[in-house]
């Protein structure tokens, strides 16, 4: 249980984010978003907006310097008179103050000749297309059997269609970059991101320049979720403004046009069914999925990929349908794929409980597998039983009387749900050092990102450990682009990844490593590419298992959860502390993907109409009332030095469904369209 | 954000001096200086009125009230004689914003915030409210939280104060200071609805500077219940302000005024007069409601309100009664 390293400086206000660096002579940007949702900008008029004193430059698409093109249509900054989406990008200002930049922003007159924007996602869209894969690399569509005509045969059946709004990550430091360059051609980029290595890259081919000759630092970053994955069109706001004007520029981009530029997830139409016989085996699985993309870049989110793995079956069909539609390009939100996916799969699987009379534990448990149902690649450990039967011990589920909407207390309605939950044990090659100082200590360096995880915490441990030294004597320094290449903090892949080089350059140190330590200090370094890729064929997944308590008022619809509980098995959990952190806050995102979150689109004028948290719903610490994580022990000896699977996603998934499946049990009514709120539950009660 | 001038007031008759074309009064600044960052809002000039000696209580000896418009929501929520006296008032502003916010929002800055209809806060779409004469997206867009009752065509924004619904229930009034002296607004008056100049939400004039707050005495149980879909820190789906008399199984008084319906706060008359002197049950309860809602013009997407105040006012009666 170790405490998070840089807790001091964060609470004392000393640990530094990206906007927070005092720099010398800094300006600051200011965005213009378009005001349509389809279209071409015929003029930018920037005389007013320039006349204001202390604005140093108004930067579009007619004075942009040109930039080379990335895999990422959306850092096409300024490239062209086409806009694709209400809320782009089409103008920015810098100015000698924040305020002033904002003003001359609303004084900039773009003109368009505007159509009317394509933005509403139907199943039934003409425009609805295969992809060739969807995130990162999977198949768009997979199938085994004859699905519907096991299907067809099945003694007890579901068939549902399940819908989850856009969603907005919203971490609490927003998208937000200081952008400095120097004499010799070179730039420094303060930012706020989930990888020093990849924005490094990313920024420097659009920019023309050798990786080397751009240092990204972020040693302190304010949540991402995903958002913060790739770096967004605010890098570029800075830098080319800072270039423009030859001063450092400050862009954080303001919370309101967070919503339009810093990536989402996409809302989702979901077709499932289940078909299996009267003791609850399945016979076939189909999840068809449709959902959006934006016409500047393919995003497809993996939705239907966790019904490949979940449950054996023989005859199944997965397959994902896309739109281009006008809207800004979906992207990476905590669990992408799985999130959504299991809301539906475990909505349905509850509602096949129900169907057959068979328990919803006991369901699952009928259904487990020992071998990856479509790969057929054995699982590296596979404890989604154990999880639910300690959940079970634990919640009090054996008590549970599984009819629905019978349990009042007052003018409440009680009941309780149950999901399975499961994320990837990702891993990717990352390099990283290990320096013994002539002091006695050791600093270990890694491009990793503590984005708020206590990533930074678990890598001291783990160097510790590989060192076989106290904790107070390593140093591990994370968030530099100048520190070994390393992957992003994302897929649930960071402490894997960058721990396995930690622990390998710490075992060349050691090796190294004879009585004293040399004044220049000792240094070995490790890449693991060569390791990962000699590695075993294993279908890796951790698991979980969501339980929910909820009460729903009868004459308001108004649902509160009163309890959750969550036991995961995630190979070994490095730091508790910061762990069952991780997990809690994966499962208060569940509450609010149930409850709460629903980013709403304008069908007229093409853009998220709730843009700022008064709008947006995320849960308040009132509807987080008794919420509760744990894991059972899991020693997989398949994985990687440490034996970790990852925690950061596995939290949030499986959770909706289990509140879900929870108001079902209260009211009897089965809500398939998230999020459950009172207009949406009341005239149904 | 437009460059604005800021100056303080130090009385009334200098707030009303200062306050020329184009400018307006900051209180906590909550709503306002929100609304001016999105471009909503661009006053020329800032006149600050929280140092004006309107910044207490007084409890008259009927037990009345007298409520500074420049003391805090927070304040006010937590005074003795307010939680004793008119416990409606103490829910209904607890109910509203966050701790925070409370801190530093006034009494009569609740009273004049504006709707948080979306279209109104995005300065690049029209809104009559903001923009006369520019249309109103709301009615074919997104209403799923605006108004049911006294909407029009020009306009169907919901007043988003829990502070006001209470205040409506109570039949206080308004005290305002204007070019042509003082005068005391009943709360009924005070407020508008849309008609055809949505951009008005009160009937205050320009320079019209409010004051207080006067509350008559109660004497009668009261409650405000608010829903919402978060459990904090969410504005009302549909909120509720009740006073109940109750002696010998028939209603002898009562108030009724709902939150999140129209454009003010809505003074539920038909429902009270359905009530009085009936006797206190669930029958004569739903009764009441319906004689209310028979006006209700639900929107494509807001139905569901319409349920919800008839069970909120069933249910607050019938909770209310209960204790009685």
């Amino acid at each position: 249980m170790t405490d998070r390293l840089e807790s001091r400086e964060k609470v004392t206000g000393e640990a530094r984010y990206a906007v927070e660096y005092p720099v010398e002579g800094v300006a600051y940007a200011a965005a213009v978003q378009a005001t349509v949702g389809r279209g071409e900008i015929t003029s930018v008029g920037t005389e007013e907006a320039l006349r204001l004193p202390g604005v140093l430059a108004v930067l579009s698409c007619e004075n942009a310097p040109e930039l080379r093109e990335s895999g990422d249509a959306e850092l096409a900054l300024f490239q062209s008179r086409t806009v694709s989406y209400r809320g782009q990008f089409v103008a920015a200002v810098v100015a000698e103050t924040l305020d002033t930049a904002r003003e001359a922003a609303r004084l900039v007159r773009v003109e368009y000749a505007s159509e009317p924007p394509d933005v509403e996602l139907r199943a039934d869209h003409p425009g609805l297309y295969k992809p060739e894969k969807v995130n990162p690399v999977f198949p768009s569509d997979t199938a085994q059997g004859d699905a519907d005509e096991a299907f067809a045969k099945s003694a007890v059946r579901v068939e549902a269609t399940y819908t989850t709004p856009a969603e907005h990550n919203n971490p609490m430091e927003p998208h937000a970059t200081l952008a400095q360059w120097h004499d010799d051609g070179t730039l420094t980029l303060y930012d706020s991101n989930q990888g020093a290595s990849g924005v490094q890259k990313t920024i420097a081919g659009v920019l023309g320049l050798e990786p080397s000759q751009v240092r990204v630092v972020s040693p302190h970053v304010g949540g991402g979720f995903g958002s913060k994955g790739a770096p967004r069109p605010n890098v570029l706001v800075a830098a080319l403004g800072a270039r423009a004007t030859g001063r450092p520029v400050k862009f954080a981009v303001p919370r309101q046009q967070m919503f339009a530029t810093t990536g989402y997830r996409t809302p989702t139409i979901q077709r499932i069914r289940l078909g299996a016989d009267e003791d609850g085996h399945l016979d076939a699985i189909t999840h068809e999925v449709v959902e959006q993309t934006s016409v500047l870049q393919e995003f497809g989110e993996q939705t239907a990929v966790p019904t490949r793995m979940m449950y054996k079956a023989p005859h199944r069909r997965t397959s994902h349908r896309l739109v281009r539609l006008n809207v800004p390009t979906p992207s990476w939100m905590r669990a992408p794929g799985e999130t959504p996916g299991m809301f539906a799969l475990e909505s349905a699987m509850d509602e096949l409980a129900v169907a057959a009379g068979i328990d919803p534990i006991e369901l699952r448990v009928r259904n487990d597998t020992g071998h990856e149902p479509e790969s057929g690649l054995p699982f590296s450990s596979r404890n989604l039983v154990a999880c639910l039967r300690e959940g079970a011990a634990r919640f009090g589920w054996a008590a549970r009387d599984p009819r629905p909407g019978v349990r009042r207390m007052g003018r409440k309605l009680l009941g309780t749900g149950v999901a399975s939950s499961t994320y990837p044990a990702y891993m990717r090659p990352s390099e990283a050092t290990a320096r013994a100082e002539p002091d006695g200590t050791f600093t270990v360096r890694v491009a990793a990102a503590d984005i708020g995880t206590g990533a930074r915490t678990a890598l001291t441990l783990i160097a510790a450990e590989a060192l076989k030294v106290e904790l107070g004597r390593v140093r591990v320094e994370v968030g530099d682009s100048r520190f070994p290449k390393a992957p992003v903090a994302g897929g649930s892949m960071g402490t894997s990844s960058w721990g396995a080089a930690v622990v390998r350059a710490c075992e060349g140190l050691r090796g190294k490593l004879n009585g004293s330590v040399p004044p220049e200090g000792l240094e070995a370094s490790a890449d693991t590419t060569d390791e990962l890729k000699g590695r075993d064929r294993y279908a890796r997944h951790a698991f979980g298992a969501q339980f929910a308590d909820v009460e729903v008022d009868a004459d308001t619809g108004e649902v509160r959860v009163r309890r959750m509980l969550g036991i995961f098995a995630a190979g070994r959990i490095v730091n508790p502390k910061t762990a069952r952190s991780q997990l809690i806050g994966g499962m208060t995102m569940g509450i609010g993907m149930a409850l709460h979150e629903e980013s709403v689109m304008d069908a007229e004028f093409g853009d998220f109409l709730n843009r700022d948290l008064a709008q947006y719903h995320v849960p308040a610490c009132a509807d987080v009332r008794d919420i509760e994580a744990d894991w059972v022990e899991e020693s997989d000896p398949h994985l990687n030095p440490m034996g970790t699977k990852g925690i950061g996603e596995i939290g949030i998934v499986g959770a909706a469904a289990a509140i879900a499946n929870a108001v079902h049990h209260a009211t009897g009514v089965r809500v398939r369209d998230l999020p459950i709120t009172p207009p949406r539950l009341l005239p149904r009660l | 954000m437009r460059p604005f001038a800021y100056e303080r007031a130090t009385s009334a008759e200098d707030a009303l001096r200062r306050h020329a074309e184009g400018a307006a009064y900051l209180g906590g600044g909550t709503n306002l200086v929100d609304l001016m960052r999105l471009g909503v809002e661009l006053p020329s000039r800032l006149v600050d009125v929280t140092h004006l000696p309107y910044d207490q209580i007084q409890l008259d000896p009927n037990g009345g009230l007298l409520i500074g418009a420049a003391v805090s929501n927070s304040d006010l929520a937590a005074d003795r004689t307010v939680r004793e006296g008119h416990p409606v008032l103490a829910q209904a502003v607890l109910a509203g914003a966050s701790g925070q916010i409370r801190n530093v929002a006034t009494v009569g800055g609740n009273l004049l915030q504006r709707t948080r209809c979306s279209y109104f806060q995005d300065a690049a779409k029209p809104c009559n409210k903001r923009n006369p004469g520019s249309g109103c997206p709301a009615i074919e867009g997104e209403h799923h939280n605006l108004a049911i009752l006294g909407h029009s065509e020009a306009c169907v924004a919901t007043h988003p104060s829990d502070m006001a619904v209470a205040l409506a229930a109570l039949d206080a009034s308004v005290h305002v200071r204007g070019h042509a002296g003082e005068r005391v607004v009943p709360i009924e008056d005070f407020y508008r609805l849309p008609g055809d100049a949505p951009e008005r939400d009160t009937t205050l004039e320009p320079g019209d500077l409010v004051t207080a707050v006067e509350v008559p005495p109660l004497g009668m149980p009261s409650r405000y219940r608010k829903v919402r879909e978060r459990a904090s820190f969410a504005f009302a789906l549909v909120s509720i302000a009740v006073a109940l008399r109750v002696d010998g199984g028939v209603v002898r008084d009562v108030r009724l005024a709902l939150g999140g319906v129209a454009h003010k706060p809505w003074r539920a008359r038909r429902a009270e007069e359905a009530l009085r002197g009936n006797p206190v049950t669930e029958e004569f309860f739903l009764r009441a409601a319906e004689a209310e809602l028979e006006a209700a013009e639900p929107l494509r997407d807001n139905a569901y309100k319409v349920t919800l105040a008839r069970n909120l006012i069933v249910r607050t009666l019938a909770e209310l009664g209960e204790g009685t």
